[in-house]
């Protein structure tokens, strides 16, 4: 019995191989885009964990201080268990350096072995270091020996030979090893000025880009939705087709149940072949994708991640899973139908395709419901997943609203029509709205994500150079290898530029959160240029006066401190917050003081960094005048338009991945639309012989055809640029607060959007283009075999 | 002669080979006159409608509508045919269900550029001034088949074809209807095909044409 009604249900995909691939691509394509990113995703958090795992260091409570290795040797001689670590980025391409005493260090898989005496010999003089395979390294580093198990991007070496790389004396801190003894001195009878900090939960960089792989999550849930869509209007259609036999089958003695579990049997079938697939095509999709994640990772936070993908069994599980629940969620509905179908149901497809007044209130209702809990969630939620909520809210909202928007503008279009063929045109159009509502829907998500995430792009973008122009006012930035350099460079510029501004910065705490503190001269540069979007009154005079400090945006935001209020600054000490700047592209808080303060606060800290204002004119020529009297570190000179391309091209690469995300979501929501049509085309050749065979030419109908799907795609894309619109604003206004910790103006891109709607009306017609194809070459005998099936 | 035809053969192909339907059908039709279409199933009759109406084309001979031949018109001109010159009532009515019943009703008519006139006296004679804001889906199988009565009376075609058009309806419905028909066709100078399988209908018209097996058997007054 199982096998002929099996064969029954399995020879309508034989007969629709068309609505066969779909599903099947329609459900490759949703888990593809999911599992594309979830690969992407446990790639980047398994170098984090690499990286974090190299001591071992987030797992052990610390010691934290102005420490030096003196400071290491007095603990020791006291019987404390710690080792030193001095954890830094030197000049060049991006790199990390860690340094460690190798007779104190934990040991595990992660630290280099040193069991020979050469080897341990040769790290000792700081003639060996360590890194992972791919890792590059400046040619100023000793010789690198390439080891497993170390995080990309990462120098292991002597804590001797780490400072010689850093260029300073001091060191980050001691790690405390497990089992100490109990009877210690007390730490702030040994070092005063140190704390205890105990371990920290998680990597730092796993935290820091936990928002970013959010981002990224958000964005593949989307694509699987989009793609989910197409996935149940296969199904929904299939079912419908198959009405007649189920209802045959039932009469011919099959149980419900039976007929049910067949069904869902064919549906565990179709998770297996789509799951496959979308596990092969999201695999090649990270792949593709995640060298530029690693740079948008590196340019945001400076966390390093491989090229390279790792097959882990959990991910591609979890692949087939939301192919199982996305088919689950997309067949429940026809499954439902199916085990209260009664026998004597009519045999006849329910008009699927027939719009229902109830279901469009109720869908309207629903998506005003969501759009009202979206705002809401907007004015009074807090948190990141308050703001994907908000998100979620209002796409949703937004899908759900678009047919019983798109079915009143049609019929309004309808009752105004002139002459029976346009007449016909609109009431059609509207007739045709609930089999084509799901892919209009998919196609409204996507247009609305392209605008919403265009949109706070090119306001990133546009702020961001604007920023830029005013952070970046110095002509010419330079950086000595010491202090003694240092001195020689301000020698030799006096009276070559017209100031020369230190910059000078050490890392602190802020309310026991990391932080960077600087010091900054009081110049007519900073205060005619720096991007303050607080202040109290006379801020600069202030400032100068050494009566508070300034902070970053993401300080003020995560403490809640902005003007007037005093604020912990760790090394910097307690002092008010004199005004708030933009710091965009900064995961850290930071602190400015005035250079004087900052010197009292931070005495022993070397400035070798400076800011030089010259005539742009001159900028060339001073340029080859230092490089040629100076033996600079690599990047010891750089111009302000060098600093500024390389800020934009890691701007540039940071969103890359966004918007290759973006044209694959729309590339989804066109097949969802390309599939609707070409299926609609076919089921409703009964509706159109009529007209044909009343006087109207074949040519005329796939004309018709095509101006209905234009018409349909351009209203979408109308009502996309709204929702798009409020997808920014929460982009902007709440998700990019709650991640990053700054706050963008939403610039308008009426330009951008028309663009994106009339790529949506050319996806239209491409997708349009076989079904009408067909339609105007259709030979006559086929349209007249609608009525030969009525006898 | 308002139809005329000549020698008509069609056939299909089959998993079998060509099977003819049609052999040397030849028939005319003046202007005024009705007829009824008869023949057991398969005998060629829906072909027959489908070549008169420019649905399809003979394999061999001529029909021509008021001196036009169809098979030598191309689509937009057999297209511009059934617009203007031809009505069709169709067994299984085929109205527009995205039209309500008094937009179905002129919808052929103002196909054609034709005024449908008076709509809502048509369908008070068609009995359908309560529905005609209704769509077909919501009205039964006797209405519609009347609607689609009324759409091709409404665009006052000059040959009228009739597939069947009674055959939803009961007795005194169908007879009604038939009335209206023949009397549209006279006030309109037209001339009507009507296939039937009843002979109390097809001895309501003037004349009865037999198919046997693709051929014309008989031509009779009715």
């Amino acid at each position: 019995m199982n096998r002929a009604a099996l064969g029954a249900l399995l020879a309508h995909w034989r007969r629709q191989p068309l609505q066969l691939l779909t599903l099947v691509v329609g459900l490759a394509l949703a888990t593809g885009l999911w599992t594309g990113v979830q690969a992407i995703n446990a790639q980047a958090r398994l170098d984090y964990a690499e990286a974090a795992a190299t001591l071992g260091q987030d797992d052990l409570p610390r010691i934290e201080g102005d420490l030096s290795l003196d400071d290491f040797a007095t603990l020791r001689r006291a019987g404390w268990p710690v080792t030193p670590v001095i954890d830094g980025t030197p000049p060049g391409p991006r790199l990390r350096v860690l340094g460690i005493d190798p007779f104190t260090a934990p040991q595990n898989g992660a630290t280099p072995d040193l069991t020979d005496t050469a080897d341990l010999t040769a790290f000792l003089d700081g003639r060996l270091v360590f890194a992972a395979e791919g890792t590059e390294v400046p040619e100023s580093l000793p010789e690198v020996r390439r080891i497993a198990n170390l995080a990309p991007g990462l120098v292991v070496a002597d804590i001797l030979a780490a400072q010689a790389i850093l260029g300073t004396g001091r060191i980050d801190h001691m790690l405390i090893l497990p089992e100490a003894r109990g009877d210690l001195p007390p730490l702030a009878e040994l070092l005063p000025d140190a704390e205890r900090v105990e371990a920290l939960a998680g990597s730092e960089i796993g935290r820091l880009t936990d928002s970013f792989h959010l981002n990224l999550t958000a964005f593949g849930l989307l694509a699987f939705a989009v793609g989910l869509f197409i996935v149940h209007a296969a199904i929904g259609l299939a079912f419908e087709q198959r009405r007649p036999l189920f209802r045959t089958l039932r009469a011919l003695g099959l149980p419900a149940a039976r007929l049910t579990l067949l069904l869902a049997a064919e549906l565990v079938a179709f998770t297996l072949l789509g799951g496959a697939l979308g596990i092969v095509l999201g695999y090649g999709m990270a792949a593709f994708l995640l060298p530029g994640v690693a740079a948008t990772l590196s340019g945001l936070y400076g966390a390093s991640v491989e090229g390279g993908l790792t097959l882990a069994p959990a991910w591609w599980l979890s692949g087939f899973a939301m192919a199982g629940i996305g088919l689950a969620v997309a067949g429940s509905q026809s499954l439902w139908q199916l085990a209260r179908l009664p026998v004597l149901a009519p045999a006849m497809p329910r008009a699927w395709a027939r719009a229902r007044l109830s279901t469009l209130r109720r869908q309207g209702a629903g998506g005003l419901v969501l759009l009202l809990a979206a705002a809401l969630v907007a004015i009074f939620g807090t948190g990141l997943v308050a703001g994907f909520v908000c998100l979620g809210a209002l796409l949703l909202g937004a899908a759900l609203l678009l047919p019983p928007v798109l079915s009143a503008v049609l019929s309004f279009g309808a009752r105004r029509a002139k002459g029976a063929l346009a007449q016909w045109l609109w009431a059609d159009t509207q007739q045709q709205l609930p089999g084509l509502s799901l892919a209009l829907m998919a196609l409204l998500l996507a247009l609305a994500a392209n605008i919403g995430v265009g949109t706070m792009v090119g306001s990133f973008r546009d702020t961001f150079t604007g920023w830029l122009d005013q952070r970046l006012a110095a002509e010419l930035y330079v950086r000595t290898v010491d202090e003694a350099q240092a001195t020689e460079l301000r020698a030799f510029l006096e009276g070559r530029v017209d100031a020369i501004l230190p910059i000078v910065g050490t890392e602190t705490s802020f309310e026991g959160m990391p932080g960077d503190l600087y010091g900054q001269p009081d110049d007519p540069t900073f205060r005619r240029n720096w991007p303050l979007l607080d202040a109290g009154p006379e801020v600069w005079d202030r400032l100068a006066a050494g009566e508070g400090a300034l902070v970053n945006e993401q300080l003020a935001r995560r403490t809640g401190f902005w003007s007037g209020a005093e604020v912990d600054l760790g090394a910097g000490g307690r002092r008010e917050v004199l005004g708030v700047y933009s710091d965009y592209g900064n995961p850290r808080g930071q602190a400015i003081l005035t250079l004087d303060a900052f010197r009292v606060a931070v005495p022993d800290m070397p400035e070798t960094r400076f800011a030089l204002r010259v005539p742009p004119a001159e900028v060339p020529a001073l340029a080859d005048a230092i490089a040629a009297r100076f033996d600079l570190p690599e990047d010891g000179l750089v111009d302000q338009a060098a600093l500024k391309g390389f800020s934009l091209d890691v701007f540039e690469r940071t969103f890359a991945v966004t918007a290759a995300l973006n044209v694959l979501t729309l590339v989804v929501a066109g097949f969802a639309l390309w599939a609707s049509l070409t299926t609609l085309g076919t089921m409703r050749l009964p509706q159109v012989a009529p007209v044909w065979a009343l006087g109207l030419t074949r040519r005329g109908l796939a004309l018709a055809d095509l101006a209905r799907a234009l018409i349909l795609a351009a209203f979408t894309a109308v009502l996309a640029i709204p929702t798009g619109v409020a997808l920014a604003w929460v982009l902007l206004a709440v998700v990019n607060v709650q991640a990053f910790g700054w706050r963008l103006p939403l610039l308008a891109d009426p330009g951008g959007w028309a663009v994106l709607s009339l790529w949506a009306i050319v996806a239209a017609a491409l997708a349009a283009a076989l079904p009408v194809w067909r339609l105007w070459r259709m030979p006559p005998a086929q349209l007249v075999q609608v009525f030969v099936h009525e006898r | 002669m308002l139809l005329r035809t000549r020698d008509v053969d069609k056939s299909y192909e089959t998993a079998g080979g060509r099977q003819p339907v049609l052999s040397d059908v030849s028939f005319d039709l003046g202007a005024g006159e009705t007829l009824a279409l008869t023949g057991e199933s398969g005998s060629g009759k829906s072909t027959l409608m489908h070549l008169l109406a420019g649905l399809d084309t003979p394999d061999r001979g001529t029909i021509e509508i008021e001196g036009t031949d169809i098979a030598a018109q191309d689509d937009a001109g057999r297209a511009r045919l059934r617009r203007g010159t031809v009505g069709l009532i169709f067994q299984q009515f085929n109205l527009i269900p995205s039209l309500d019943v008094r937009d179905n009703l002129s919808f052929h008519a103002r196909l054609a550029g034709r005024d449908p006139g008076d709509v809502a006296a048509l369908a008070e004679r068609l009995g359908l001034s309560d529905h005609l804001r209704r769509y077909p889906e919501q009205l039964s199988g006797g209405q519609q088949q009347r609607v689609a009565i009324g759409r091709t009376l409404l665009a006052a075609p000059r040959l009228v074809l009739a597939d069947e058009p009674t055959g939803n309806l009961d007795e005194a419905t169908g007879d009604a209807m038939i009335a209206l028909m023949r009397e549209s066709v006279t006030q309109m100078g037209a001339a009507l095909l009507m296939v039937t399988h009843s002979t109390r209908l097809a001895a309501q018209l003037d004349r009865r044409l037999h198919l046997r097996a693709g051929r014309l058997a008989e031509d009779l007054p009715a």
